[in-house]
């Protein structure tokens, strides 16, 4: 555990060092400037509108925020995607890896030692971008989404998954294909999830299926999406009236998958590393 | 206890249809500084990063520090400098050796001292506090080689260390081999650079093909040892008696002025060995069983009273052995 945690403090040294990231905080930065800026005009006008009702301008705000959350979590997306591809493949191509392999250290320490660095550092950048956006809604506009604490957890949930099939990626493949795998297995989901909404939405079960089955392959777009869905209110949800009300929501069985596929991707990453000649 | 610290018997690996080492079977002793050795694409590195468990092997047995290949107990007692060491360059000379300290889980204060202790060595104290992206290729290799010896270990692994270094760093290297080898520490070295290799080491094994071929004692390599004289004017006779000293057929060999040499009975047959002109010299090569032979033909020439203008011991150089063991086909191109 000790090597584990000399790994951990390394790899967060190493990450924070890293231009990837300091370009995700340039990015999140500029979109946090943005969306206050916008937020603030939307709120104005949303105040100074005599003819808003209160379920419109809740239905406003909420679709907002939302919208905000949902930049967050697709730049999260991207930095956990990013940030820990070459964590494993990079060192092994560099040779790096050699000299600490050959040290008194399991290479399961290693894996989980750059995981949990990882998901650290990935939790702490969409925590803020998150902490922004709702900062945005509070000051503009008094307004806080209900439900954030069965929603936020999703949300890390899936930066955690995504940061587990990239560590796990880099165990076996070289860095640029693990990047692409990584982002294919996304896109796949992103689609699907779509495939299924509009398969919920026109009642045709096998575009229902199809969704089901790219969620199941990468359950990471159903953990935003039920994230999305459990942070609004009751009424909106049944009303579908926002782009964030599914058709069709993952059920909490697809949640435990989710968890489960992460802990699964994890697993490999440590076999895969432990077998793979250095 | 075993004497062996490395002992590996028909060790094996195969990658897919290419098997990239056929059989390794050496052994190396406790405080004994051990050369490998072979050409490029030997199985040189292979067959280190077996001994080390970076690579499993595909066959054969090996223990390392008297555990299994691969074995954290074995690996909490060596030391490794690969080839091409890599490094986070933003860590400093001092910060990296904290670092691979803390993976030993040295105490705090005995890492410290240590650290010091070895940037003084390795003549790294006045860059310790620089970030190793700012250092030079040699200065690399020398923090390279200070975390492959932080531990203290019993056994180290050298992967080429002195490439990269110019002619101090190279002494330098060869000085800590030599504190390592008085300390008791074994060292595993794989060079290409044969005259480091021949400075340094006590034994040497060469690998052809994925196999160890030769294994052999450098000091006491006696089959090569070999006593050359420049002499005055010396008759028929005292040559004969002089190749009497000698070992095997054809043991005294004429030098000639281009390095080249021809046997004894073949250049009587040409007569050839004629009794040296007054006033010129000639140079002989007296192939002998060992270093007790140089007395005795110092003896001999005094007694027969020839003028002996120059007398040394001669060993084959490991270079003319590597090509010897390797022979013709290792050739590059």
């Amino acid at each position: 555990m000790y090597r584990l945690l000399v790994i951990t403090h390394l790899t967060l040294h190493e990450s924070l060092r890293k231009r990837v990231l300091l370009a995700a905080l340039i990015g999140g930065a500029a979109f946090l400037v943005l969306y206050a800026v916008g937020f603030h005009f939307v709120a104005r006008d949303l105040n100074r509108s005599p003819h808003t009702t209160l379920l419109e301008r809740r239905v406003a705000l909420t679709m907002f925020t939302l919208a905000g959350l949902f930049a967050a979590n697709t730049l999260g997306v991207m930095a956990a995607v990013l940030l820990p591809v070459d964590a494993l493949s990079g060192e092994i191509a560099s040779g790096a890896i050699q000299t600490l392999a050959a040290k008194p250290i399991r290479r399961s320490e290693i894996v989980l030692g750059k995981w949990l660095a990882h998901a650290l550092v990935v939790m702490g950048y969409v925590s803020l971008l998150i902490g922004g956006v709702l900062l945005a809604a509070r000051l503009f506009a008094h307004y806080s989404p209900p439900h954030l604490q069965q929603g936020l957890p999703l949300m890390l949930m899936e930066s955690v998954l995504l940061v587990s099939v990239s560590i796990a990626g880099g165990a076996r493949l070289s860095t640029v294909t693990n990047g692409m795998v990584a982002f294919g297995l996304y896109g796949l989901a992103f689609i699907g999830n779509w495939v299924e909404q509009i398969g919920a939405f026109a009642d045709n079960v096998a575009a229902r299926n199809v969704g089901t089955i790219a969620s199941l392959i990468m359950p990471a777009e159903v953990l935003w999406q039920r994230a999305a869905w459990s942070m609004q209110p009751t009424i909106m949800r049944q009303l579908q009236a926002t782009p964030f009300s599914p058709a069709s929501v993952a059920s909490e069985a697809m949640v435990v998958w989710a968890a489960a596929y992460a802990a699964m991707a994890l697993l490999l990453a440590v076999r895969g590393f432990g077998r793979r000649g250095l | 206890m075993s004497d062996a610290v490395v002992e590996a018997t028909g060790l094996r690996k195969r990658y897919g249809g290419t098997l990239a080492v056929a059989d390794l079977s050496l052994s190396v002793r406790r405080g004994e500084v051990f050369g490998f050795l072979g050409p490029n694409g030997a199985g040189k590195t292979t067959s280190l990063k077996m001994l080390l468990g970076l690579v499993r092997p595909s066959g054969g047995r090996g223990k390392v520090l008297g555990a299994a290949l691969g074995q954290r107990r074995a690996r909490e007692r060596l030391g490794f400098l690969p080839e091409h060491f890599r490094f986070q360059d933003w860590l400093t000379g001092r910060e990296l050796l904290h670092f691979h300290g803390r993976l030993f889980g040295i105490a705090r204060r005995e890492l410290e001292s240590r650290t010091e202790q070895l940037l003084a060595r390795l003549d790294l104290l006045d860059a310790a506090g620089r970030r190793l992206g700012t250092y030079s290729k040699g200065m690399l290799q020398r923090v390279g080689l200070a975390q492959a010896l932080i531990n203290r270990p019993e056994l180290v692994f050298l992967d080429e260390p002195t490439s990269g270094l110019d002619p101090l760093g190279r002494l330098l290297v060869r000085d800590v081999v030599k504190d390592l080898r008085e300390a008791g520490t074994a060292v595993f070295i794989n060079s290409h650079l044969l005259g480091e290799v021949e400075a340094t080491c006590d034994r040497v094994a060469f690998i052809k093909k994925g196999r160890t071929v030769h294994e052999m004692a450098l000091a006491t390599a006696s089959d090569d040892v070999s006593v050359e004289v420049s002499l005055g004017r010396a008759d028929r006779e005292t040559l004969s008696a002089l190749a009497t000293l000698g070992q095997g057929a054809n043991a005294l060999q004429r030098l000639h002025g281009d390095g080249g040499s021809r046997d004894a009975d073949e250049a009587r047959r040409s007569e050839a060995i004629e009794p040296a002109v007054a006033g010129c010299r000639e140079r002989f090569r007296l192939r002998v069983a060992g270093e007790e032979a140089f007395p005795a033909v110092a003896r001999l020439l005094v007694e027969r009273g020839v003028a002996l203008y120059e007398m040394r011991l001669a060993r084959k150089s490991l270079e003319a052995l590597f090509l010897e063991v390797m022979g013709e086909d290792q050739r590059p191109g």
